[in-house]
């Protein structure tokens, strides 16, 4: 019983209170721009919500990564590297359906994350299922299982560009 | 003038996002199993969500609608390829190989 809840203890993390605070801050911020309606009923609804996503993030380890603020002002060039190499993409794999041969040719690729860090890693992942005509499948101890629709995009993604914007998002 | 500008470059990504998924469904249909079948699905999941949100809050304008259209934006494009590698994972720790001859075809094919 006692490894069962240090187990557990160490999945979620210590959730210290300014964290704590600055989430249910957001929370609510954004319950009352997205709403827009100050009753007093929604408002109670509003906070039960609030304290509910709080106490599900802290059962869920949110709090435990500590990296997510600190990745926060270089997000938007990535995002933006990012939206032209989901545009090129798209425009590849959209030819390729429409072509009556429609020359497919999936192969796999082994990725190394270059990232040590859990969030660095869903990133990453998220990213590549992210651009059309690549999909993640598998995650395991860093390395990246991913399915590439041509030998092309294996190429890409192979050259390893995504794995090093991803971690140097974290400035490492 | 900036009104129309913005009328038609709306419209554009409306139309470019609607053509996504179009596209999206066709090799939804044509691509030959399950695992080159997602990328199709990716194309709408990721290309059209963007367009076609972009196109709404060009309509919008400035106002909250705008920030709630982005802030949907944000959420899809967070949890759809979340979603995605949920079931690709699914897939592939049930034992569907890639480029398995199971993985293909009709229904009813290569049922063990």
């Amino acid at each position: 019983m006692s490894l069962f809840s240090v187990r557990h203890a160490s999945q979620r993390g210590e959730a210290r209170l300014p964290a704590v605070l600055l989430l249910l801050l957001v929370l609510a911020a954004s319950w009352m721009l997205w709403s827009g309606l100050y009753k007093p009923l929604l408002l109670g609804l509003g906070a039960f919500s609030c304290l509910l996503s709080a106490y599900l993030g802290h059962r869920m380890g949110f709090f435990r990564h500590q990296a997510l603020m600190g990745l926060l002002p270089r997000l938007p060039g990535y995002w933006w590297w990012l939206l032209g190499e989901i545009a090129m993409s798209s425009i590849e794999v959209a030819r390729l359906i429409l072509k009556p041969a429609m020359p497919v040719s999936p192969v796999l690729v082994e990725l190394e994350a270059q990232s040590e860090s859990e969030v660095g890693q869903v990133i990453l992942g998220n990213s590549i299922t992210l651009s059309p005509g690549t999909v993640t499948l598998d995650v395991h101890k860093g390395k990246f299982l991913v399915h590439c629709l041509t030998s092309e995009g294996a190429e890409a993604l192979r050259s390893g560009e995504v794995a090093r914007r991803a971690a140097r998002l974290e400035g490492s | 003038m900036i009104d129309i500008g913005l009328d038609i470059l709306s419209w554009v990504l409306l139309t470019l996002g609607g053509a996504c998924v179009l596209i999206g469904g066709i090799g939804g249909l044509r691509l030959p199993d399950f695992y080159t079948r997602i990328h199709a699905a990716s194309l709408t999941d990721t290309m059209a969500t963007l367009l076609i949100f972009v196109g709404m809050m060009l309509q919008s304008g400035w106002s909250l609608a705008t920030m709630k259209l982005f802030a949907i934006m944000l959420f899809l494009l967070l949890t759809g390829p979340t979603a995605t590698y949920a079931l690709a994972n699914a897939a592939l720790l049930s034992g569907l190989k890639p480029g398995d001859k199971g993985a293909q075809g009709k229904y009813g094919e290569n049922v063990e």
